[in-house]
């Protein structure tokens, strides 16, 4: 790691419309937790028809929650929290420089994001197989309101999902990137602006997993 | 923001600690509280969410105006979920048929 | 100070040329022009589906089109103005324009993402408008559950995704402009030296990020619940269609502040030039717009009123929905005042300004009718609603985009247009204007409702007289086009500062050079030193001017 000179010349990775690295930082992070404020109300829209309907069809979703996995569901609440620590570690590696440090926590952090999504198919998998996806092959046995929670089920955890595979390409991104030695003390803006983003994706999940999964296990 | 680099012991704490909270979690959903097993659980869910937010997303050492854009989200879907259930929670209390 | 005989430099619209330099442009001057080709584009479609509108209005019969052609026109005349021209024109052309100059920065913050925001808004507006080819789209620009998710058999599916997919633009222009207004703004230059049009296109802004993911969760609702069978809104299976609505106008209802933010911007800049007095009451006005923006959010249950929303929750609306009279009437006075013993310049952006105002006044007192519970029950779905809306959004903001567009042409492209014609097609948009829509509100309170291709022949007076309207609105526009294109190949040089404004954009080139500064300039002084001003110099005189003091 070489000594900081930033007046010296230009850093190399430094955009000609910025005056100072230090500028660079700070406009990419506000910049994706401006970002992340659209995704709290983008997931928002469908935790208000969450809480219209569990308000309405309180029994139904009881009912529903049974239905889910709650092992399976803290699994991957687990898989996630650990995921999350990889990624803190591995912006830490980055700010020290540290490569191998960089490349063990991105690939782990990759790793624990596929195994997440492995999980979720059998999940999803099983739900076919117990005609609890809505629509034609819907079980008509069941309670009325049961069908709108495995609608927002499959909305949520499907909008979710779409962001972890969102995550896993940008993670591999900055795993080359790491690996061509891209970052150190001076630049490591990627890194963190991805952990940000990681870490909302997690977020998201630990309120995902009480309110799907954990309606009705007092009242079974 | 800062540029000291936190410790890893600081990140291991956080992460047990959020281990122990989703443990406490599954667990309290077994008990029955009536009416209050929900507002527990959310309870939990924003004490682990404000915990990866101030320490892995840095917050905590974060300038005030990336404090305020981080809470800015959640104040707004307080609105849309405030005067949203403001109409779901009153129907029917004018006594007028449907409405 | 600006003298004739000054150094040229080459300009943002000089080397590279090409479409390929063009097209992967990273300069926020050069997006800028990309999107306003753009929204021309679709404001010429979408007033293309208003003129058979019209013309179908002009006999009380259904003879021109049949009922299912008129809906599908109305439907994408709507979708067409407000996603792909309204709501990207103000801060898409002038904001991507003027806000980086006029803070001092070189550039937006993320100049890759402001290109990416237009390629997803150019998708999004050709994925949104293939259902022409595919079937049509007749659910109204609401796309009102459960008639889209279940009933409609036109394509609303693909529309859902055009519109969904439009909206990732919104959010990143939004996103861009915050995080440059925060962070990329000059030394010296403080909040509260920020031109009025930056404080107005930064609180659109707030909208943008905040409003706009809610209303694209919605509409993938209504597609997943198409496409997939994943019912949301579907009363078959205990679904509340009333959610849909809920969602969709807590977005939809501050997006009509997005139309007419930004103009209320454009028109603090163009009025403290035209009165050449500093603003009158300049943190007031500052304020209001992120107090419009806020109160916005707080507001949307006034188009439910006759849904099966609570009453109980409908008075509160309604009340609420009173306080967001009260900022725009300090903007309102506060121009007002600005213009009170200023030395009036009956240039062009002058009759621009009093057009805005005096739109912008009906539409918006109009609004507080609509506001009020009781009323807005009589006058719901009816054409005094259309007046109103029309009256905010085109009256006020189309007007406002052309003044902006009249004063900053100079800057943008280097050229002076005709003086005289400005100030005729502002008049003819101004007339034209008020017989379209003026009768409306009539006809809206005799009870003709929106959205039918026939009525009773007792409403046909009144419904020829706003085709006819129409018509000198539409020469006034196509007029405004003429002399703009024309100014481009043949239009006088312009000077650096045409109109003797204040502001860090005037002291540059027109056009401007790519990076816009050499050197970053430092802030001394307050925004609209008129007092300090240079005297306006247009290239041509058009008419006698009166000497103005400086």
């Amino acid at each position: 790691m070489s000594n900081a000179a930033p007046t010296a010349k230009p850093h190399p990775k430094l955009q000609p419309h910025f005056h100072s690295m230090e500028q660079q930082l700070e406009a990419s992070t506000l910049g994706m937790w401006v970002f992340l404020v659209t995704e709290v109300m983008f997931f928002g829209g469908m935790f208000m028809a969450y809480l219209v309907y569990r308000n309405m069809y309180p029994h139904a979703w009881v009912e529903a929650s049974h239905e889910l996995n709650w092992q399976l569901g803290g699994l991957n609440t687990m898989v996630l929290i650990m995921s999350s620590l990889t990624m803190a570690l591995a912006v830490r590696a980055a700010m020290l420089g540290q490569k191998r440090g960089q490349l063990v926590n991105l690939s782990l952090t990759i790793l624990l994001g596929c195994v997440f999504l492995v999980v979720k198919f059998f999940e999803y998998k099983a739900k076919f197989e117990h005609h609890l996806v809505p629509g034609p092959h819907f079980d008509p046995t069941l309670e009325q309101g049961m069908q709108i929670f495995f609608s927002l089920y499959f909305m949520l955890t499907g909008v979710h999902a779409a962001h972890m595979i969102i995550g896993i390409v940008m993670m591999t991104i900055i795993l080359t990137m790491a690996a061509r030695d891209s970052f150190n003390a001076e630049y490591y803006t990627p890194v963190e602006v991805a952990g940000l983003y990681w870490h909302f994706v997690d977020i998201v999940w630990i309120f995902l997993f009480p309110l799907l999964y954990l309606l009705g296990r007092h009242g079974a | 923001m800062s540029h000291q680099v936190p410790s890893i012991r600081m990140y291991v704490s956080v992460f047990l600690a959020l281990l122990l909270f989703t443990a406490t979690t599954v667990w309290v959903a077994g008990l029955d509280l009536g009416a209050l097993n929900t507002p527990v659980a959310l309870g939990i869910a924003i004490t682990k969410g404000s915990l990866v937010i101030l320490f892995f997303m840095g917050v905590r050492h974060n300038t005030p105006l990336t404090k305020t854009v981080a809470i800015s989200g959640f104040l707004w879907l307080l609105i849309l979920f405030s005067l949203g259930m403001n109409d779901y929670l009153t129907r029917g209390w004018l006594g007028i048929a449907g409405r | 100070m600006n003298d004739a005989t000054v150094h040229q430099e080459p300009s943002y619209l000089g080397a590279p040329y090409g479409l390929a330099a063009w097209l992967l442009t990273k300069d926020h001057k050069r997006i800028a022009i990309l999107y306003l080709i753009s929204i021309t584009i679709f404001f010429a479609i979408g007033a293309g589906f208003a003129a058979t509108i019209r013309a179908e209005l002009v006999t009380p019969q259904g003879d021109l089109v049949t009922a299912d052609l008129y809906n599908k026109l109305f439907t994408l005349h709507g979708v067409v103005m407000i996603f792909f021209f309204l709501i990207p024109s103000i801060p898409a052309v002038l904001g991507n324009f003027f806000i980086p100059i006029m803070i001092g920065a070189k550039d937006l913050a993320f100049p890759r993402i402001n290109l990416l925001s237009w390629y997803i808004y150019v998708i999004g507006a050709v994925i949104t408008l293939s259902v022409v080819i595919s079937g049509g789209l007749d659910t109204g620009w609401t796309f009102y559950a459960p008639f889209s998710s279940i009933s409609s058999n036109t394509d609303v599916t693909t529309a859902a995704v055009g519109v969904f997919i439009t909206g990732f633009s919104s959010i990143l222009t939004g996103f861009n402009f915050i995080v440059t207004v925060h962070r990329m703004r000059a030394p010296g230059m403080t909040w509260f030296r920020l031109p009025l049009f930056v404080w107005a296109n930064y609180a659109t802004s707030l909208i943008f990020i905040l409003g706009t993911p809610v209303v694209a969760i919605t509409v993938l609702l209504v597609a997943a619940e198409r496409g997939l069978h994943l019912g949301i809104f579907d009363p078959r299976i205990g679904g509340d269609p009333v959610l849909f609505q809920h969602l969709f106008w807590f977005y939809s209802h501050p997006a009509v502040y997005i139309m007419i933010l930004p103009g209320m911007g454009v028109i603090s800049e163009l009025v403290a030039n035209v009165s050449r007095k500093q603003i009158f009451g300049y943190s007031f006005v500052a304020f209001s717009s992120i107090a419009i923006a806020i109160i916005g959010f707080l507001v949307w249950g006034h188009h439910m009123f006759v849904s099966s929303q609570s009453i109980y929750a409908g008075l509160v609306f309604s009340i609420i929905t009173m306080l967001v009279a009260v900022p725009s009437a300090v903007k309102t006075f506060n121009w007002t005042a600005t213009m009170y013993r200023g030395s009036i310049t009956w240039d062009s952006p002058l009759f621009w300004v009093l057009g805005f105002m005096g739109l912008f006044l009906v539409g918006g007192l109009t609004g507080l009718f609509l506001g009020t519970m009781g009323l807005d029950v009589h006058l719901h779905d009816t054409y005094f609603v259309v007046a109103h809306f029309h009256y905010i959004m085109v009256g006020g903001g189309v007007t406002a985009f052309l003044g902006g567009l009249h004063f900053y042409w100079p800057k943008m492209t280097g050229r002076m247009y005709s003086e005289p014609l400005a100030k005729v097609s502002a008049m003819l948009v101004f007339f034209g204007f008020n017989l379209t829509f003026f009768p409306q509100f009539i006809l809206g309170y005799m009870g003709m409702p929106r959205r039918y291709h026939a009525y009773p022949p007792e409403f046909q007076v009144l419904n020829v007289m706003s085709t006819g309207g129409a018509m000198v609105l539409g020469t006034g526009y196509f007029l405004i086009l003429i002399y703009l294109l024309y100014s481009l190949f043949k239009g006088p040089k312009a000077p650096a500062n045409p109109w003797g404004a204040t502001g860090l954009e005037w002291q540059l080139q027109s056009p401007p050079i790519t990076h816009n500064f050499h050197e970053i300039p430092v802030v001394t002084e307050e925004a609209y030193d008129y007092l300090h001003a240079p005297a306006p110099q247009l290239a041509i005189p058009a008419s006698p001017r009166e000497v103005t003091h400086e």
